[in-house]
């Protein structure tokens, strides 16, 4: 990543919010697509109802809206591919990783291997992510 | 017939499914609707709220709501029943009233 733009500082994007109930998952994930343009060390994290987000098998044609899910799937391609989800969360609405989107990304440093970007991570964990951010958005 | 009431939030992290059940009749029916349709899914921290109030109260859940947020109907809490939005308007006509739950 160069910094010839200045400093790179940590920025997260903290999720809490289900999708399609509120206007927060569709505007955060916008947010996010629109920072990558800048450079910095981004991550995203999934707490409380935030997790519902990453649900794989969304199918929206019932409902008349815009099913933003597989826009998750092109985090990767913008070097958005530190994405943290809450054990926690997911523990409390009967959910495994096997329930979410698989998210990949291609690791430049290590030949372009293909990755996993989801983290599951307690909450103890997250709590020390979050800590360690210079930049925190809230949704 | 009873009251239908209607759920949109989820139980997670609003009050509103808590509230319903505690204040619905016996012979009561809930419809669970937008992300309301949570509370239908099984093995959560609020299903066993859910399943306990299933004896004495109908529960359905708005099938393209479940959809759209990609629960499949085998994770479903037993006893619940999915509708479409045409069984939407006939718990709606079938019973005396609505009691949205906001």
């Amino acid at each position: 990543m160069s910094d010839e733009g200045g400093t790179i500082k940590k920025f997260m994007y903290v999720n809490r919010k289900a999708p399609y109930g509120t206007i927060y998952a569709l505007e955060s994930l916008e947010v996010v697509l629109i920072g990558a343009a800048f450079d910095q060390d981004v991550s995203l994290a999934f707490v409380d109802d935030g997790v519902f987000q990453l649900a794989k098998g969304q199918d929206t044609k019932g409902i008349g809206m815009k099913n933003f899910s597989p826009t998750y799937n092109a985090l990767g391609d913008y070097d958005v591919n530190k994405i943290y989800v809450e054990k926690e969360s997911l523990d409390a609405r009967g959910l495994t990783i096997d329930d979410l989107l698989p998210l990949k990304y291609e690791d430049e440093d290590d030949d372009w291997a293909e990755k996993d970007s989801i983290h599951v991570v307690s909450s103890a964990e997250m709590a020390e992510l979050l800590d360690q951010q210079d930049v925190v958005f809230s949704f | 017939m009873a009251l239908l009431h209607t759920v949109n939030k989820t139980p997670f992290e609003r009050n509103s499914l808590e509230s319903c059940i505690r204040l619905a009749i016996k012979g009561s029916s809930i419809l669970l609707t937008e992300d309301g349709v949570y509370g239908a899914i099984t093995g959560t921290a609020k299903s066993d709220l859910v399943a306990n109030a299933m004896g004495d109260i109908s529960i359905f859940v708005l099938g393209p709501d479940l959809d759209a947020r990609g629960i499949s109907k085998d994770k479903l809490i037993d006893g619940i029943k999915v509708v479409d939005y045409d069984g939407f308007v006939d718990l709606v006509a079938e019973h005396k009233a609505t009691q949205a739950w906001l």
